[in-house]
Formats: C-alpha cells, sequence, structure tokens
C-alpha cells in the first residue's frame, strides 16, 4: 500500500518539477521583452551598449529596494513605506552635507532608512500591527515628512566624493551603480539562500507557529527584515541623489509599484515561504527595459502606467495560480 | 504508578502530583506518571480530558500551578519550548508544525540549522543526516530535497516524527500522530513509531484510537476531567475496561 502511495508522490513531484513554471517565468518573461523591443525598435536606438547599460544605471534603486523588499515578503511581510523613505533619505544626506560633509551626509540618510525601518518593524513584530497598515500610515507619513523637510525645495548635491561614490564614478571601468547593484544582489543572495539568518525569514514566512515552536523568534526576525528593506531603500536615495546630484521629495514617488512588481515577477510569492533574490534582480531590470522601451516607443506617460499595470496584474496571476496549486 | 521505578532503570520523565489551573479551573490535578527509555505510554480520555495541557505542560508551554517534573531523576523548571527541546524532549504535533514551502532537509534542521567554519549553511550534512535517518525509520519520500507540500500526509507526519528523533535524546510526544491521515497512511506511521522502542528513548503518545492504542502502547493512562483516573499496562487490561475509565461509567 505504502509503495503505491510513495509512487503516487514521486509522480506528483515531478509534475510539480514540470509545472513550476513561476520560478522561471522572470527570465522567459525578460527574454520576450528584450527580443520584442530588440525588433521593433532597432532603428531607435535601443539596442546601443549606451542605452543598454543606461538601463542597469537607472534600474540600480529598484534592484536595491527590491532586494530589501524580497526579505520582507518572503517573511510574510510588506513594506509599502520603501516609496517615502527614499527622498527622506536623500534629503537628510543633502542637507547634512551641506553643513558637515561627506560622512555624516552618508550616515544620515542610512540612519533615516534603519529608523524608519525599526519605526515599521516594532510595530509590526512587538505591537503587533499588520506590516500593510503600518507600513502604508508610514508611507504616507514620511512622504509629508519629506515635503516639510525643505518646503518642497529641492537641495543640490556638490560633493564631489559623494556624487562619484554613489552617482557618475567608477572603478576598474565599471559605473559605481553598476558596483552598489552587484555587491547588495551578491550579498542579498548569499543572505538569503545561504545563512541561517535567510532560512529563518523563510521559515516564519511559510509557517510562523512551526518556526516559533522550533525555537525561532519570529518578531526579532520580522523586526530585522523591515529594517533591511528601511536601510536599502536609504541607500536607495543615496544613489538617487549621487546620480541626479540634487536631493526632492519626489524621488522614489513612482518606485512601490515598480518594486513590488519586480520581486513578484522575480519569483518571490506574496504569502511569503518563497523568493528569490536573483528573480528581483531580473525583474527589475526586465521592468527597466520596459520603462526604456516604452518612452522609445514614443508612449505617453499615461499609455506607459497603464502597460505597466497590466504587466503587474499578469504577475500577480503567476504567483496566486502557483499558490492554490 | 511508582512500583516498578527499580524495575527498568531511571525514568526519562517523571510527573510528581501536577496541578495546572487556569483562573479558577482545574485543568490537570493530581497526576504522577512516569515514562521509561524504550516505553511506550499512551495517554488517552475524552476530549476535554486534559490531555493537551498535560502535553503543554510537559512540552514547557505551560507551568505547572504545582508539583514537579524530573528528567532522568533531576528536577526540572521549562518555561518555554526552547528549555524542553534542550532537555532533550521534542513533540510532534497534530497539525504538523512543518513549513510547506521549505524542504524536507530544511525542515528537519528548521532553528537548529549547522553551519561550516564561514557561517554558511552546511547543506551537504543536512541532507546527508535527513538521508540516513529516513532510510532508518522507513518514511519513504522520494528525497531530502523534497518539498514538504508535494508529500503525503503520512509522508509528512514521517518527516515530522524523523524530525522529532533525531533531536529527542529523552522523550517524543506524540500528540494524536494519525488523525488526519488514511487506513495505509496510519499503518505506515504507527510501523514508524513502533520502531522508535529501539530508540531507548521514551514515548508519550496521545491517541483517539484504543485499536492504535492497544497495538503501540506498553502502559495506558486514563484522564477524565483533569483526573487521573489510572494507569494500566496494556497486555493485562482490555478495551472495555479502559472505555469504562473513559467514560466513568463503571469505576474500577
Amino acid at each position: 500500500m505504502s509503495s503505491t502511495n510513495q509512487g503516487a508522490a514521486v509522480r506528483a513531484a515531478g509534475l510539480a518539477g514540470r509545472v513550476n513554471l513561476q520560478q522561471y517565468v522572470v527570465y522567459v518573461g525578460f527574454l520576450a521583452i528584450f527580443l520584442f523591443f530588440a525588433i521593433v525598435l532597432k532603428d531607435s536606438g535601443f539596442l546601443t551598449v549606451r542605452n543598454l547599460s543606461n538601463i542597469v544605471l537607472q534600474t540600480a534603486p529598484v534592484t536595491i529596494m527590491a532586494i530589501g523588499l524580497v526579505f520582507v515578503m518572503s517573511a510574510g511581510e510588506i513594506d509599502l513605506s520603501i516609496g517615502s523613505t527614499v527622498a527622506v533619505a536623500a534629503l537628510a544626506a543633502a542637507v547634512t552635507m551641506q553643513g558637515y560633509g561627506l560622512v555624516p551626509g552618508v550616515l544620515a540618510g542610512l540612519g533615516c532608512g534603519l529608523l524608519i525601518g525599526l519605526v515599521n518593524g516594532v510595530l509590526v513584530a512587538y505591537v503587533r500591527l499588520p506590516s500593510f497598515l503600518v507600513t502604508l500610515a508610514t508611507l504616507g507619513l514620511f512622504a509629508g515628512v519629506s515635503r516639510s523637510m525643505t518646503d518642497l525645495r529641492s537641495i543640490p548635491v556638490t560633493n564631489e566624493a559623494f556624487t562619484g561614490f554613489f552617482g557618475s564614478g567608477s572603478l576598474l571601468g565599471i559605473p559605481s551603480l553598476i558596483w552598489w547593484t552587484a555587491i547588495a544582489v551578491a550579498f542579498g543572495h548569499i543572505l538569503y539562500r545561504e545563512t541561517r539568518f535567510g532560512a529563518h525569514v523563510l521559515a516564519i514566512g511559510d509557517n510562523a507557529r512551526a518556526a516559533s515552536v522550533s525555537g525561532i523568534s519570529v518578531p526579532k526576525m520580522r523586526l530585522a527584515v523591515l529594517m533591511i528593506s528601511g536601510a536599502l531603500a536609504g541607500l536607495a536615495g543615496l544613489l538617487y541623489a549621487g546620480r541626479l546630484q540634487a536631493a526632492k521629495y519626489t524621488l522614489g514617488e513612482t518606485d512601490l509599484m515598480t518594486v513590488i512588481a519586480a520581486v513578484i515577477v522575480g519569483g518571490t510569492l506574496l504569502n511569503g515561504g518563497k523568493g528569490s533574490i536573483i528573480g528581483a534582480l531580473v525583474g527589475s531590470l526586465m521592468m527597466g527595459m520596459l520603462n526604456n522601451g516604452l518612452i522609445l516607443m514614443g508612449l505617453s506617460v499615461s499609455d506607459q502606467m497603464i502597460v505597466r499595470g497590466l504587466i503587474i496584474l499578469a504577475a500577480v496571476a503567476v504567483s496566486l495560480r502557483e499558490k492554490s496549486r | 504508578m511508582k512500583t516498578n521505578a527499580a524495575v527498568s532503570g531511571r525514568p526519562v520523565l517523571g510527573l510528581n502530583d501536577i496541578r495546572k489551573t487556569f483562573g479558577g479551573i482545574v485543568a490537570i490535578e493530581n497526576f504522577s506518571l512516569e515514562v521509561y527509555p524504550g516505553e511506550i505510554v499512551a495517554l488517552v480520555g475524552d476530549n476535554g480530558a486534559g490531555k493537551s495541557t498535560l502535553i503543554k505542560i510537559i512540552s514547557g508551554v505551560y507551568l505547572p500551578t504545582s508539583g514537579s517534573i524530573a528528567i532522568e531523576g533531576e528536577t526540572v523548571a521549562m518555561s518555554n519550548a526552547t528549555m524542553a527541546r534542550a532537555h532533550g524532549i521534542e513533540v510532534v504535533y497534530q497539525d504538523l508544525a512543518l513549513a510547506d514551502q521549505q524542504t524536507v532537509y530544511m525542515n528537519m534542521f528548521l532553528g537548529r540549522e549547522p553551519t561550516n567554519a564561514l557561517g554558511l549553511l552546511d547543506r551537504r550534512r543536512m541532507i546527508a543526516e535527513t538521508e540516513k535517518l529516513v532510510t532508518e525509520l522507513d518514511v519513504r519520500i522520494p528525497s531530502a530535497h523534497s518539498t514538504i507540500r508535494d508529500l503525503s500526509g503520512g509522508q509528512r507526519q514521517g518527516v515530522a516524527i524523523a524530525r522529532a528523533t533525531h533531536w529527542a535524546s529523552k522523550l517524543i510526544l506524540l500528540d494524536e500522530p494519525t488523525a488526519a491521515l488514511g487506513v495505509a497512511e496510519t499503518a505506515k506511521v504507527e510501523e514508524i513509531v513502533a520502531s522508535l522502542k529501539t530508540r531507548n528513548i521514551g514515548v508519550l503518545i496521545i491517541s483517539h484510537s484504543l485499536d492504535q492504542v492497544f497495538k503501540l502502547s506498553d502502559r495506558i493512562c486514563v484522564l477524565r476531567r483533569g483526573k487521573q483516573i489510572g494507569v494500566r499496562e496494556t497486555k493485562k487490561t482490555d478495551k472495555n475496561e479502559i472505555i469504562a475509565m473513559i467514560t466513568g461509567l463503571q469505576q474500577s
């Protein structure tokens, strides 16, 4: 009797292996969109090295926020506040740098990100409020803070060490934004896949009770993932300030949807327990390529938003189909 | 049942006059029981008799209001599940405390993952130890890499028991291990539970199925409304006596 059970289970596992579409959808989607633009836009300069490297550079902040969100979503939570953390961190860095120089500026930016993550984390992990509501509230709250910080004014960033390090500079012929992306992806991937920390993030998102009776501190892990997300959103703010050589309350405002889409398309489940840092990187590049291609195709801003929204819907549909199987 | 304490060595678990109240309500009183290595003791009783409360006391989730718990003769105070685990006590829960989307080997080591010198997960060791154990216990799963949700209910319970076996040095608590399983799967899990006797650890099993209790256990402890009605050696009793003790229709 048990051998037939086993046979059925082996067949089920084999079937699961074949139809596990969701894991690869991002790579297929990336290639399909790339080929589509390469053919349709071959005379509009899409395939030039300059345009392709521009896509990667422009995507750096989104990729870095996406890495943080993979941790948060894998733990079964969400962080919407990254949308306004970016601007608060960039403005804090810019203002501090004017008065106190490079290092205090950088610390102020990253510190704001960490602090916002700490606020979210304490409310979610210890006050036990749902992360969706907490971070929706802090998204709005810190959007207000970023507006009041400088009365809606843009703050120039003139420190050349800063703009080089976080923006236009390069090392060994490779632009600094690509370095930041590579370092964040490498560290994020190792932390996520190869450490106990990553295993515990997945465990609490998968089955918080099982994790808890196994001795994992669920509140500590929730606090940790939200602080990682806050800190990385802070870093994204520094990268915007470095590349644009200015900080403004509008920075990162439209990134939230892009980041969530990139993470979900990249194979991270909305409800936690499963995800991929590499998938989030490819998802981010795919969203960046989409933005770039739609602009080159001459779509209006409103049409771009519609197309992006449709792509997110398709991604969520695939994600949920996988979950309910 | 303090009579045969010297016969089969030191008990792995000794419960002495355990009492637990919630507010003014008495959940357990006057409960004493010893479990010896290599022995399977069944805990039976109607719903609300206090079996789950007792399991939670032994696994460190609840502190008893009064009374003492001894592990291998030494009195211990356990205020959380981690402390119970440190004493070599593992619980297999009725509703499977497994992370469904993770692999079998990650579940085997959940919360206790081994790492190498660099602080990275030692997957090779986890996989090797998992495969060794599932083979020993004859838990038939496709591989240590299988995802839990691709397994059948019986296979999952097999994994949960294998995990408990891997970590328990003294005692395994099984809370209705076959409640959610079909006939064939129940038989397989019963086989695995019976094989635990050779491992020289104590097993305390809660079950609603008297057939299962008589098949697996060495002794049967009956609870009714928080009171210990009695302990019987399985060989020297029969279902009628146990049913009478559970229902209280016929005081023994």
